[in-house]
């Protein structure tokens, strides 16, 4: 049978099991638009600018553990895709990213639109394929699949030039691929995973540290009975919220930088730390030296590279987190009574006092205000409303961290946000490819309004595509978690982060067909928000918040994790600050 | 991470499919983490499919351990082994184009022939000269022609094989079905690192 390369392209994602693609077409990748015309069974999302289009894939994926499809054209919209590629990448979010090319004879002529596409994606995507023959099309896709859903998971890029997409190829589509090197290890190794179990069964101070890969792996069923099994407590970082629910009493909700002072003092003190698909990112190890200096670390991760990168590690089990965990339970099963190893009864008894105690002198907290909305309060009330079932989806700042820190996650694949990367403008694009995959839950896209204002564009496509994503925009008028920085390290020499010449996000919202709320007092918050989760269609909440409110706590970038700034620091506290930070 | 040892070169092998962007891969992985290459030189492997690249980096163990694992994560790279850990046999090649005068011309030769290097060019007033070696065997000429004034100077890089029977990279071709006849075992363990925990 012989198809154009644009009908090939069509019939994999068809076979592949895709059944939405995020785009925004142009000249090169036309040909697969045409033959889109009469395609049946792909929804085609018409996003308003490129990095749109993979951050809506990354919302589908995440939410959806399928791999989510971007479709750009040349030039430009490749370019303006790398964004959402190396977002992808450093979250371990598997998408495949396809862009159109200028016809391969006239590659490297500096074509109209033409980039070096898969030069300039070589290093932000875990694979990349330039199509230089139509024969070869069918088991590039088949492989870019294959590739970006397996092992670490992650964004896939390839490359269609126009000709390919326009010439007629035999087409079959492949059942199998061989990649030979190319073989992640699943299976964690049992002599390794033997000595975790007697590590965890020793220990008199655990902790698990629980990151995005435990979500990938879907993992959360796992980590739960583990933890419950042996009485461990749980900490996971920006990544792994929802892989534990917030509200289990082992939980001792995110680690690092803005993580609760009881999960960093936990894990400043254990003797045994266990992270499940975690990689040991600055934000979450503050000063290497000084990050769980008494623990013996057991890092299980899928991929090999991660372990021993920033942190040494005594037990390494490379493999599936679900796997590995779930071989892990079957060790230590039988070996504890009550969920305590009978050897270090008293010591975890100690332990758990330890951390109530930890629990009860700082627990997260602010100063309730009956005039000015805190930020905190609406997030609490965002947790109350959808009693933990919403999709969640942030932006990049402060408004992240207290959705990170104040709303109770219940499940995994619920809560999407840019950890490694910290893209801003992530959260409305990203929201309305979760709304896609999800067309009846509630999605909810916490945003900033400094970080919502870089993709507010796409209004327009949550309007016209019938995405009734729901915006709440944390308004301070200001890029406020750079104000916190230059408030705190910076010796309050504010430069560049006043925002209050922003649009009216009620006209705004409005302008774009969708429906515009405002609350300036804390009485509005409540009513604002029941008013936004019952509209049908799209809604922008312009939450007018303090305007000089802080996250806290707070660790200074190379800070170490014990010494956390708990409350609004005094000048001794800031010039240890200052001093931290340029000593970084 | 804390550097755990001192810095010293390491030479790599690394087997990768023959495709079109692969060297790029590698050496934007070397650009972007960071790391340095000395020399890199890459040729095609008894199986046309397969490429082979003989890497010289310098690093402590963490930088090493670092390097051969985002190698290995690479999608086109087979098999990476740390030579420098067992025993095995490095050569570089180097074309040399020194000054001839009538005066130095014997002594220039006497040279050559010590160090077993070859005149392949000869013009009245040059002799470009071609040698291989180990590095200090091709540092060593070097230094020995520099007083006659070295015109130009071109080193391929260092290859290194194993020494021993056991066959790097047959696991590879075995898969290819390409190797016929089995690799006879070998007693001493070899250490191919990357993959196991």
């Amino acid at each position: 049978m012989k198809l154009t390369g644009a009908r090939i392209f069509l019939e994999c994602l068809k076979r592949e099991g895709v059944d939405v693609v995020f785009g925004l077409p142009g000249g090169a990748v036309l040909p697969v638009y045409d033959a889109l015309y009469d395609f049946p069974g792909l929804r085609h999302i018409l996003v308003r600018q490129e990095a749109a289009a993979g951050h809506a894939a990354e919302g589908y994926a995440r939410t959806t553990g399928k791999v989510g499809v971007a479709l750009v054209t040349s030039g430009p919209a490749a370019t303006n895709l790398v964004t959402a590629l190396q977002d992808a990448y450093m979250d371990s979010i598997p998408i495949v990213a396809f862009t159109g090319q200028v016809p391969t004879h006239m590659i490297g002529n500096d074509a109209f639109q033409e980039a070096d596409n898969v030069g300039i994606t070589r290093s932000c995507t875990k694979h990349n394929f330039l199509v230089k023959d139509g024969k070869d099309l069918a088991p590039t896709i088949k492989e870019a699949f294959y590739i970006a859903a397996t092992g670490r998971p992650g964004p896939v890029h390839v490359d269609l030039p126009k000709d390919v997409l326009v010439k007629e190829w035999p087409f079959e589509y492949p059942e199998k691929i061989s990649l030979r090197s190319y073989n992640p290890t699943y299976d964690g190794h049992p002599g390794q995973i033997k000595k975790a179990a007697s590590a965890m069964l020793r220990a008199k101070r655990p902790v698990l540290y629980v990151g995005g890969g435990a979500i990938s792996s879907d993992a959360a069923a796992e980590v739960r009975r583990l933890a419950e099994l042996t009485q461990i407590y749980v900490t996971t970082t920006l990544m792994g919220l929802g892989a534990f629910p917030s509200e289990h009493p082992l939980s001792l909700e995110m680690l690092g930088m803005h993580g609760t002072y009881y999960a960093n003092m936990a894990v400043h003190h254990s003797d045994c730390l266990v992270a499940v698909g975690a990689r040991f990112d600055d934000r979450v190890t503050g000063k290497v030296e000084m990050f769980a200096p008494n623990a013996e670390i057991i890092h299980i991760d899928i991929d090999p590279s991660s372990i021993s990168k920033n942190i040494q590690v005594h037990i390494p089990i490379v493999g599936d987190c679900r796997r590995v965990l779930a071989r892990l339970i079957k060790e230590v099963e039988g070996e504890t009574r009550e969920g305590v190893p009978s050897l270090v009864r008293e010591a975890r008894k100690q332990w758990a006092e330890q951390i109530a105690r930890w629990k009860a002198e700082f627990p997260l907290r602010y100063d309730w205000d009956d005039e000015v909305i805190k930020p905190q309060y609406v997030i609490q009330e965002i947790s109350n409303l959808t009693r933990g079932e919403a999709l969640i989806v942030t932006g990049v700042g402060q408004h992240q961290m207290w959705a990170a820190q104040y709303y109770r996650f219940k499940h995994p694949r619920a809560w999407c946000t840019s950890g490694g990367l910290g893209t801003m403008g992530y959260g409305l694009p990203t929201a309305l490819g979760v709304q896609a995959a999800h067309p009846d839950q509630l999605v909810v896209n916490i945003d900033g309004d400094g970080s919502f204002v870089m993709n507010s564009q796409e209004l327009a496509t949550v309007y016209e595509s019938r995405l009734p994503v729901k915006t709440v925009i944390i308004n301070n008028g200001y890029h406020g978690m750079v104000r916190q920085w230059q408030e705190i390290i910076y010796k309050e020499r504010y430069c560049a982060i006043d925002l209050s010449a922003s649009p009216d996000f009620v006209k705004l919202a409005e302008a774009y067909g969708c429906v515009g709320i405002r609350a300036t007092k804390p009485s509005e918050v409540v009513p604002a928000l029941e008013k936004a989760f019952s509209t049908p269609g799209p809604v922008v909440v312009d939450m007018q918040v303090d305007r000089e409110e802080d996250v806290f706590p707070m660790v200074p970038a190379g800070g170490a994790n014990k010494d956390m700034i708990l409350e609004r620091p005094n000048k001794d506290v800031k010039a240890k600050a200052a001093k931290s930070q340029t000593g970084f | 991470m804390q550097n755990g040892s001192e810095p010293k070169k390491h030479t790599i092998a690394v087997l990768v499919e023959n495709r079109f962007g692969v060297l790029s891969r590698v050496a934007g992985l070397f650009s972007a983490r960071g790391y340095n290459i000395e020399s890199l030189s890459v040729g095609e492997t008894l199986d046309p499919t397969v490429s082979r690249m003989t890497l010289v980096v310098r690093g402590d163990e963490f930088v090493m351990e670092q390097v051969i694992k985002q190698l290995h994560k690479l999608i086109d790279v087979i098999k990476v082994t740390d030579l420098t850990e067992e025993n095995h046999v490095e050569r570089e090649m180097i074309l040399l184009k020194v000054n001839a005068e009538p005066a130095s011309r014997a002594e220039i030769l006497r040279i050559a022939d010590i160090f077993r290097a070859k005149v392949v060019d000869v013009t009245p007033t040059t002799y470009t000269l071609e040698a291989t070696g180990d590095e200090t065997k091709v540092t060593a000429i070097v230094e020995l022609v520099r007083p006659f004034g070295i015109q130009e100077l071109v080193r391929t890089g260092k290859v290194a094989i194993a020494r021993g029977a056991k066959a790097r990279g047959r696991k590879a071709e075995e898969k290819l079905g390409k190797v016929v006849e089995p690799a006879p075992a070998s007693k001493e363990p070899v250490r191919d690192i990357g993959f196991e925990d």
